[in-house]
């Protein structure tokens, strides 16, 4: 009970917070001066061919089209509407594609590449923070100091720096790309094979970041835990330092099934920039081409889903501690 | 603070730190060459006929070793500019929110907290590609204008359990105003904190600056480590095995990151003896600290991590 009511709680904080989003999602990229419109007129006509009267009309043709001669709110209404309908509008660039198209190329990619960097960047980060604080001594200072580095170089620094290393001068992977030239995406061994050794080098350069933040993170955690009131009683109670590190461990988990959260926004943005170091064909990529051209609806897009990803994450996490956490449980009802 | 108490740590944090503002500050007119000055051609290889040369050229053939002293100038002063501004939002309504209560609290609460669900970099990305002139310091206006919730909300989770001891009252019956309070009698609790915090605003915002540089929504008409990079990869250095054009603002990027980071781990340590260990003794003491501090600060956020630990994943931008 207490838990349903927590839950539903969060979900409508979740719904507001969602609002927000979309409002800056939708009023954010239109306070540029000037319409898209024009550019893409203005790229029709520039081959010659349709002036005056004839560009004219396209442009009031693609006025429509795009919706923008109507007054703002009711283009947001639109825009929500749509968004209901699971319809993202037409890309300005590459007209007309839709962008749900563009993305549903793209999306497949950068979730292969995402998924599981943060699920094995989670486990191994925490198992290593957790023996580093409990070891000490010089493991300890090693697995710190190493964490703390990995973790503070910015994702596509270390993706640069394996390229240049493993791709271009080892040559042992492929440098750019998702799969050979000449191969398409499908459901094969050969595709597969092939793909793999495109998908390590981003891969490692997530994974490697990703795991020194989780150690760095629960490295903490763990010392704090050791060195709480429980664990000194344990010791006095004689208990094996088996069941103590068990003890300590669930404790320091809380923080880091939080964290988690946290990290995964962050991680997101940086593949983006990863993805553009090793011309992987997802999100980033897509979004960087779309900075390119102004294509408003699908950088619109991309910023909507990697939002969404971030809430959505987050309030997985938070059933994910109702779950597992009594004491958040209690808070919500008063109970505590 | 006491010289004893820094370690090893802060001193090689400090060091690369150093090393880093020389660069941005005395680089410039030490080398001495316009980095737009054409001066050689397409990736020309490093060589020893003048400083300027000391790195080769990059894809328009311009001096690296000018586009570098001048990014990392760019780069730093994006920094301190977006993290003084972060900083200075997070801690005024973090204070308030925490200090004042009531439904003032409520509502700057819930603008934190929305603020905080959704992604910083999204947000710095549709400002940006909303904004028709770049410089470094529109930029790092919007990167300070959006960067502050987290810094936000630590604070007000630590000035709500301020608020609650007695100076604050005494304080109070002394007739002091409340922002007077504010600066004087709590502030100063946060103080080592809000360093730290600093720290991280700046470390963040030079990795955001460069993630909107590599993305194309960098300055215009400047050069920064982020710009470099953009060109870099855009021109194909990395494949072409031109090392000279993106190792150098591939490895700054990564000191100012890590001497930054290291910075306020070993000013973690210094102010927070918990995280202090090694000898029995210490941690013994530390021990009956943290009780103390555990009774005194009735921790209004359940199950969250302590404050201090959050920044490190928040630090976002990679």
């Amino acid at each position: 009970m207490a838990l349903a009511r927590y839950l539903g709680r969060r979900a409508i904080w979740y719904v507001v917070v969602l609002f927000v989003a979309l409002a800056l999602n939708f009023y954010l990229p239109r306070l540029v001066p000037g319409n898209p419109v024009d550019a893409i007129v203005a790229n029709l006509t520039r081959g010659g061919g349709a002036t005056g009267e004839a560009a004219r009309e396209t442009y009031e043709t693609y006025m429509r089209e795009f919706g923008l001669d109507k007054p703002l709110w009711q283009q947001f209404l639109i825009y929500i509407q749509n968004l209901f309908q699971g319809d993202l509008g037409t890309s300005f660039a590459q007209y007309p594609a839709s962008v749900n198209s563009l993305i549903g190329e793209a999306l497949p990619w950068s979730l292969a590449l995402q998924i599981p960097a943060i699920l094995i960047g989670w486990i191994v980060g925490n198992a290593l923070g957790a023996i580093a604080a409990f070891k000490g001594g010089w493991f300890d200072r090693g697995a710190f100091l190493s964490s703390l580095f990995l973790t503070s170089i910015p994702y596509y620094c270390l993706a640069i720096v394996l390229l240049y290393v493993v791709g271009v001068q080892l040559g042992l992977l492929p440098v750019g790309g998702a799969y050979s030239f000449g191969l398409s995406p499908e459901f094969s061994l050969a595709f597969f094979g092939d793909a793999i050794t495109y998908f390590w080098l981003p891969f490692w350069s997530l994974v490697l970041v990703f795991i020194g933040g989780q150690a760095v993170g629960m490295r903490s955690m763990a010392i704090y835990e050791l060195g709480a009131d429980y664990v000194n009683y344990g010791r006095g109670l004689g208990l094996r330092d088996r069941t103590i590190t068990r003890y300590g461990f669930r404790n320091a988990m809380l923080p880091q099934i939080t964290g988690l959260a946290l990290s995964i926004g962050a991680m997101i943005g940086g593949a983006l920039v990863t993805e553009l170091v090793f011309s992987y064909p997802g999100v980033g990529t897509l979004l960087f081409n779309a900075i390119g051209q102004n294509d408003y609806p699908v950088i619109q897009a991309i910023a909507l889903l990697i939002t969404l990803a971030v809430l959505a994450a987050n309030f997985a996490v938070d059933i994910l501690n109702g779950v597992i956490d009594p004491r958040i449980r209690a808070a919500q009802t008063g109970e505590r | 603070m006491k010289i004893s108490n820094l370690t090893p740590r802060f001193w090689v944090a400090a060091a690369l730190l150093g090393f880093t503002l020389l660069l941005g500050a005395v680089g410039p007119y030490i080398v001495n060459t316009d980095p737009n000055a054409v001066i050689g051609g397409l990736y020309d290889p490093p060589n020893g006929s003048s400083i300027a040369m000391w790195l080769g050229t990059d894809n328009e053939g311009q001096s690296v070793m000018a586009n570098l002293v001048y990014g990392i100038r760019t780069s730093l002063w994006v920094g301190l500019v977006a993290g003084a501004v972060a900083t200075l939002i997070g801690v005024i309504i973090g204070l308030v929110s925490g200090y004042v209560g009531g439904y003032i609290d409520d509502i700057l609460s819930a603008i934190t907290n929305i603020a905080l669900a959704i992604p910083t970099l999204i947000v710095i990305i549709l400002v940006s590609v909303a904004l028709q002139t770049r410089t470094p310091t529109i930029l790092a206006l919007v990167i300070g204008f959006t960067a502050w919730p987290w810094l936000a909300r630590a604070v007000r989770a630590q000035s709500t359990s301020v608020r609650t001891r007695e100076h604050i009252d005494v304080a109070r019956l002394s007739g002091a105003r409340s922002i007077t309070i504010l600066a004087w009698d709590v502030l100063p609790y946060l103080l080592s904190y809000v360093v730290m915090a600093f720290v991280l605003q700046v470390s963040a915002a030079i990795l955001f600056e460069a993630t909107l540089s590599l993305l194309g929504l960098g300055p215009s008409g400047s050069v920064s480590l982020g710009i470099m990079l953009y060109w870099a990869i855009a021109w194909g250095s990395v494949r072409t095995g031109a090392w000279w054009a993106f190792l150098p603002p591939t490895i700054m990027l990564s000191i100012i990151s890590f001497s930054l980071l290291l910075l306020q781990s070993s000013l973690d340590e210094v102010f927070n003896p918990r995280l202090r260990r090694g000898k029995l003794r210490r941690r013994r003491a530390a021990a009956e600290e943290r009780a103390d501090s555990q009774l005194a600060a009735a921790s209004p956020q359940v199950g969250e991590a302590p404050a201090i630990e959050t920044p490190v994943t928040t630090g976002g931008g990679r």
